[in-house]
């Protein structure tokens, strides 16, 4: 696979020279693959958000660099500014982020930034809201008169409406509830399929990752542990316990079942892999 | 970010005996070293004052980079003051280029004037440095509670500046966010010319704005939650007292005054 974003020795110091000098980030290297649906999981003040920000050139690096598709982010002053259209962002709780009178223009600040001509720009509205499920009635009301969840998803198109390569999404379901979440995550998984964007999903809920991840890069302490399939990373049980994330709770189920002597495949982490490896067990005894 | 920077009134934690002084003996002490800075004339009076400051200073442990960044933000004024104080004082006349006249009165009153202001903005911060913006805010209501006599609104002023106190850094967080947000849709902050940094400044000023009012009505709905009602008989947490160090500190700080004005009576 071909790397797309990739750091090399990252490290971001925060107030440095002061009495809160704080490491966010110590030495990271940290790729992601063109095409790939990754989840980035890590306790809070882990170093997660700093590395995202480095992602997109909001953040300097104190020392390493951070690369796009090869090339030095930081070359160049217009290389930052593209880089910033290529990497979409959404931050935490991207709805305080609204300042327009209709949602349609306030999707359409990025494009504008752009500099694209208006043909161009209507198009992306109209498809990115589409993306994110609000209908054409809703692009003429004010961002404000809307409920939380269509808040979200109306920032949320703020970015898709740039079409970047890569979109990064810091953690998209928090504070939603089960239907908007799974909503979002539907809307997310739509673009990676339709424009073949690569994914960077940040999260602390397991289960939510666990489901639409092909890769998983575990954050601690200013420093990646280690990364993988969902499948490899939730073997090190003990590891992200001590970290305070633990694994789904049907992988810690199948662990305990396997540390009681059953003979059962203790690598799943979704429901669905549960049931086939329960019937499997049960086939293997002839009960099936 | 140097938004994140910013040390304006900014409380560094510590143990030292100027941080364990009662707030309104602190808050006496700037007042009385001000009037004392205004009595000086001459040498003597500023060399004592220097002294105190410095010794006050190495006391508190704050380091003295950080308190020379507070002057920063005053530097030209004093550097205008100075100049000004330098070449338009008339006296004995040492060097003259055009309307420019260097004095000996003008090289002394330059040095005292901006040894002036430094010194006042200095132990302001000091105070500041080492007094909780709470302990503050509780101090400056005790030391104007005869004033509610005269109907003035002494408690409230005081929680109104509490709480803009409380809300300054959350209120910076809050910008830095939105402003990274929207660098991330390709705002621009920094490049153009006055209007379009000014309405580059939109994006960033409606969200804020937004914010700002949403925590108001929440802290309002939890203080009402909390059966707030005024400063009418309520009981604090802390309740100030002044202890022997504080005595012997107003004491010290009021012989200190005096001292300096006699000495600037006499023109020392």
């Amino acid at each position: 696979m071909e790397p797309i974003i990739q750091t090399e020795k990252l490290c971001h110091t925060y107030s440095a020279g002061t009495p809160f000098e704080r490491f966010a980030l110590v030495d990271v290297d940290f790729t992601a693959y063109r095409g790939e649906y990754l989840g980035i999981i890590g306790h809070t003040g882990s170093g997660k958000s700093t590395l995202i920000q480095h992602l997109n050139g909001l953040l300097k690096p104190t020392s390493g660099r951070v690369l796009f598709e090869g090339q030095d982010i930081w070359e160049s002053k217009e290389r930052t500014r593209q880089t910033r259209f290529q990497v979409g962002l959404v931050f935490q709780y991207p709805e305080y982020q609204l300042f327009e009178e209709t949602v349609y223009k306030d999707i359409a600040f990025g494009p504008k930034n752009m500099k694209l001509d208006d043909g161009e720009i209507d198009r992306r509205v109209r498809q990115s809201a589409e993306f994110v499920g609000l209908g054409p009635e809703i692009l003429e009301q004010s961002p404000f008169e809307l409920s939380g969840g269509q808040k979200r998803r109306v920032a949320i198109a703020g970015v898709i409406a740039m079409e970047p390569s890569v979109l990064i999404l810091d953690e998209p379901t928090a504070g939603l509830d089960p239907v908007g979440v799974s909503d979002i995550l539907r809307n997310i998984h739509d673009y990676h399929v339709a424009k073949n964007a690569t994914i960077i999903i940040v999260s602390h809920s397991m289960e939510e990752v666990a489901r639409t991840v092909d890769r998983l890069v575990v954050v601690d302490d200013a420093r990646i542990p280690f990364s993988g399939t969902p499948r490899e990373v939730f073997a090190h049980e003990e590891e992200l316990v001590a970290m305070g994330l633990g694994v789904p709770q049907v992988t810690r189920v199948f662990h305990r079942l396997r540390r009681l002597g059953v003979d059962v495949d203790d690598t799943v982490y979704t429901m669905e892999q549960a049931k086939a490896a329960f019937l499997d067990v049960l086939k293997r005894k002839g009960a099936v | 970010m140097a938004l994140k920077d910013i040390t304006l009134g900014q409380y560094f934690p510590g143990n030292s005996i100027l941080h364990r002084l009662d707030p309104r003996t602190k808050i006496l002490l700037t007042v009385i070293y001000i009037v004392a800075l205004f009595l000086a004339k001459q040498l003597a009076g500023y060399g004592i004052l220097l002294l105190v400051l410095a010794a006050a200073i190495a006391v508190s442990r704050v380091k003295l980079k950080v308190i020379l960044k507070g002057l920063k933000p005053i530097l030209f004024i004093i550097i205008i003051t100075g100049i000004l104080n330098l070449f338009w004082t008339p006296g004995d006349i040492l060097w003259q280029w055009g309307f420019l006249k260097l004095t000996v009165q003008g090289i002394w009153a330059a040095v005292f004037m901006v040894l002036r202001i430094s010194m006042l903005i200095i132990c302001t911060f000091l105070l500041t440095y080492t007094t909780s913006p709470i302990l503050l805010t509780d101090g400056l209501e005790n030391l104007l509670g005869p004033l509610k006599k005269l109907h003035v609104p002494v408690h409230e002023l005081a929680m109104m500046m509490s709480i803009a106190l409380r809300f300054i850094p959350t209120l910076i967080e809050e910008t830095d966010k939105i402003m990274s947000a929207q660098k991330a849709r390709g705002a621009d902050f920094d490049t153009g010319n006055l209007l379009d940094k000014a309405k580059a400044l939109i994006p960033l000023l409606v969200p804020l704005f937004i914010s700002a009012f949403r925590r108001a009505d929440e802290l309002a709905i939890a203080m009402e939650c909390r059966c707030y009602h005024g400063g009418e008989g309520r009981t604090r947490l802390r309740q100030l007292k002044y202890k022997t160090p504080d005595i012997v500190g107003i004491a010290g700080g009021l012989l200190l005054c005096a001292g300096v004005g006699v000495l600037g009576h006499f023109g020392l």
